[in-house]
């Protein structure tokens, strides 16, 4: 979700709640600004996480439920889906991670093995990624809701106090960078969910992306002006919040973002772009020109980061646009995505 | 990917843009029709437009499957799927199409059976799979599927699959196209071929465009090269007063057509006296419907389906701007009440719809970019 | 419509109606009843919705592109290649 501001001339008039609802695009949008920020009294703007000042100490604070179908896939899993979800809003925040608090809503008929796997990932996703568990709660649902099982996980921080991260700080000229190939994650749950029938060495990236907004900040500090983990609608939607938030347009070059041969193949053979796919374990970062190569070299220096790439400029126009420039010049707009991705036979 | 990378050279693909500009008479505007909703996606994904000089606009046509299906079939479809508890299987495109109540994918959030399948072979496994459920494989596109479904429906009939059975809504492209040729509105200078239907059809099937209408056509691949160089092939053939019918796409396209496709074919199905195209009326033979022999595995036959009716809002000129007379942007409801989001017509809800690739592509590009 | 992709066959199945395609290191089984007679490994077929629709010649492919680079040429050279077809002679026709 990107920064929204309060208070909101959208009316939310729509009868019933569907799934478009939840998908991440306008109707989202509606649905929040419409309906639940003004009925809670919210006021000021809405990022990804919030934050607070509690006796002159400036906390970040998050929330977000885990859907995810299969519960296992390559590279992961829901329980290591919910830590690094919650930590990463953070870390893109300009926060460190501290602690977590994990609400299970638990399908009955659920082996307790499927359940101890997912508490074990939950477990050591956590310790990996250094925050604390510090609390937690849990309901049982009748059989035939819950898939299974979905998990809220709520997470605090501190903020940095070297980092200054907002659209507003955003300018003509900035650098856009990315920690690693795009697309692991959403191909390989499509991939495992096992309706599609490809094959491919394919694992999700979920993990912690702390180590890099990390090195991101204590290498360039407020030369860092932006950044968010790209997860579902990809890299596209992620920058085209930017782009709407800031007013300015942003161009990527097509042959610099990083894409395995793999994603690439199937992203091919369904007829989706890689750009829009779901990332689980990357940043992608606005920097000041100048300190361009410093950022990528900090990353690059970061175990897991050595694929990163600068991978386009924001311009002054065409405004609140996202577009990708192709080897030969050629320029389209890509647009954010609103759904899930569905691959196309025509 | 090898034979795709070469294709897209930026070297090469300067090259044949500036040859482009060379063959253009700047007093002269060429309107070239690209046939295949294909096309229109990889004009729109490789900005193919902006290589070419303003005097050669492309205009969309009609071959798009999911934007000329008529709205009621998807209602059909679906009433088979609450009657019968029947499994509604289908391609990924068709999941957003809106129905009268919702598209699948909105029926499908809300408990209805539908499942996306990649292949008719994937809804075949699935009936296998439940014998105790109807399954129905809700069949789309031109001639470049209709062979896949058809030996599904062999492959179905030879291990006896009875749970099993196909909504046709395969369509054929040469009556669309001659239907483009009649309009009384048709101002067309010359045609690029559909690529994949050829695959199956091959090239003869074109040549009464270029004898009875003296219209160049162009069978073309998908790669930006593969479009530029068949530009550069019709801009040859005006310059020369030719009116041939040319294959850009040798390298899958054969001239005669894939046999053993064109027999399973004709084993499997028929010609349907007519069928209603969206925005086009009614076609006479023009879409396929299965031959009586496999008259049980026809969901049209198995299941009574209400025959719906379902007209677009007045106001939507989907029809206009499927025949290439109005621009996407000049449909008095396109960025209004219609966006991809919020579909009324099936032109913005296929990705491949001249209405959804012209809103996502160009109507956000306002300002001249560097 | 049609999207379709070039894949390399891997192999062929036993019982000669389906093979294993790759594409940039995604691997797909596939009918291959659509095509004449069966290919073999290391052939390129053009893949739609889980079929093999036709081979894909490499000897076109490669005319395609010698003919693309020779676009850039001087004119003199480009009156000279106005006799030839892009494709083979077989590939022009009014019938």
């Amino acid at each position: 979700m990107s920064t929204i501001a309060f208070p909101s001339a959208l009316r939310f008039t729509d009868t019933q709640i569907e799934m478009a609802h939840g998908a991440g695009g306008t109707a989202s949008r509606r649905l929040v600004e419409g309906l639940i920020a003004p009925l809670v009294g919210a006021c000021g703007s809405l990022g990804d996480a919030a934050t607070l000042t509690v006796d002159e100490v400036s906390i970040a604070m998050t929330t977000d439920s885990f859907v995810v179908r299969p519960l296992r896939f390559p590279g992961g899993s829901i329980g290591d889906l919910a830590v690094n979800g919650t930590v990463n809003d953070l870390a893109v925040a300009g926060a460190i991670p501290i602690a977590i608090v994990c609400s299970l809503i638990i399908e009955a008929g659920t082996p307790a093995e499927v359940l101890q796997q997912e508490v074990q990932a939950f477990g050591e996703a956590a310790r990996r990624a250094g925050v604390r568990v510090v609390g937690g709660d849990t309901k049982v649902v009748e059989h035939g809701k819950a898939d299974g099982l979905y998990v809220t996980t709520t997470g605090i921080g501190t903020i940095d106090p070297r980092a200054s991260i907002s659209s507003a700080n955003v300018r003509a000229g900035d650098r856009v960078l990315i920690t690693g190939p795009i697309g692991d994650h959403g191909i390989t749950v499509l991939l495992a969910r096992g309706d599609i029938d490809l094959d491919a060495d394919l694992r999700s990236d979920t993990r912690s992306v702390y180590p890099f907004a990390s090195a991101l900040i204590g290498s360039v500090g407020r030369d860092l002006h932006w950044m968010r983990d790209p997860t579902r609608g990809g890299v596209a939607t992620s920058l085209n919040e930017l782009a709407r938030d800031c007013g300015l347009g942003i161009v990527l070059d097509e042959d610099a973002v990083p894409v395995r041969d793999e994603v690439r193949g199937a992203c091919e053979l369904l007829g989706l772009d890689p750009l829009h796919i779901a990332n689980e374990g990357q940043i992608v970062a606005v920097v000041a020109a100048a300190a361009a190569e410093q950022a990528l070299a900090a990353v690059r220096r970061t175990p897991g980061g050595e694929e990163a790439a600068i991978v386009g400029t924001v311009e002054a126009a065409p405004a609140a646009t996202v577009l990708v420039r192709a080897a030969y010049g050629g320029l389209r707009v890509i647009d954010m995505l609103v759904g899930d991705p569905l691959p196309r036979i025509c | 990917m090898k034979y795709v990378d070469e294709f897209r050279d930026p070297q090469l693909i300067k090259q044949a843009a500036d040859e482009i500009r060379r063959l253009t008479d700047p007093a002269r505007h060429y309107r070239i029709m690209e046939v295949c909703g294909g096309h229109t996606h990889a004009i729109y994904r490789f900005a193919l437009a902006d290589l070419l000089p303003p005097n050669i606009e492309l205009v969309h046509g009609p071959g798009c499957p999911v934007c000329v299906l008529p709205m009621g079939r998807i209602d059909e479809a679906l009433s088979v799927v609450e009657r019968h508890n029947a499994i509604l299987t289908t391609f990924g495109d068709v999941m957003r199409v809106p129905g009268r109540q919702g598209s699948p994918l909105e029926r499908q959030a809300r408990g209805a059976d539908i499942r996306m399948v990649y292949s008719p072979l994937d809804a075949l496994r699935l009936a296998r799979e439940h014998p105790e459920r109807p399954v129905v494989f809700f069949a789309i596109g031109f001639e470049t599927t209709a062979p896949s479904t058809a030996l599904t429906l062999q492959r179905a009939r030879e291990l006896a699959v009875t749970n099993f059975t196909v909504f046709s809504n395969h369509v054929t492209i040469v009556p669309a196209i001659r239907a483009i040729l009649d309009s009384p509105d048709m101002r067309l200078d010359a045609f690029i071929g559909p690529g994949h239907v050829s695959t199956v059809i091959g090239a003869r099937p074109y040549a009464f465009i270029a004898r009875n209408y003296r219209k160049p056509v162009v069978i073309s691949g998908f790669e930006p090269l593969d479009l530029l160089q068949s530009i550069v092939m019709i801009l040859r053939q005006m310059r020369d007063g030719r009116a041939e019918v040319e294959n850009q796409y040798s390298r899958v396209v054969p001239w005669d057509g894939n046999l053993p496709a064109l027999r399973v074919l004709a084993d499997v199905f028929e010609l349907r006296p007519y069928f209603e195209w969206r925005g086009l009326g009614f076609i006479s033979q023009s879409a396929l419907k299965l031959r009586s022999a496999y008259s049980s595995w026809d969901a049209e036959v198995r299941f009574t389906m209400p025959s719906v009716q379902v007209t677009d809002p007045k106001a939507a000129q989907c029809g206009e701007v499927l025949k290439g007379v109005l621009k996407p942007h000049q449909c008095k409801l396109f960025g209004r009440e219609c966006t991809p989001e919020r579909p009324v017509g099936a032109l913005m809800v296929s990705s491949e719809g001249a209405c959804a690739a012209y809103f996502s592509y160009v109507h956000r590009r306002t300002a001249a970019v560097v | 419509m049609c999207l379709a992709i070039p894949g390399q066959i891997v192999d062929v199945q036993p019982g000669g109606h389906l093979a294993t395609v790759e594409v940039s290191k995604v691997r797909r089984t596939i009918n291959i009843d659509l095509l004449e007679d069966p290919p073999a490994a290391g052939e390129w077929v053009l893949i739609h919705v889980g079929f093999a629709m036709n081979r894909i010649s490499a000897e076109r492919a490669a005319e395609q592109l010698r003919l693309l680079a020779m676009l850039g040429e001087d004119a003199q050279a480009m009156a000279e290649l106005e006799g030839y077809e892009f494709g083979s002679e077989s590939e022009r026709g009014v019938t």
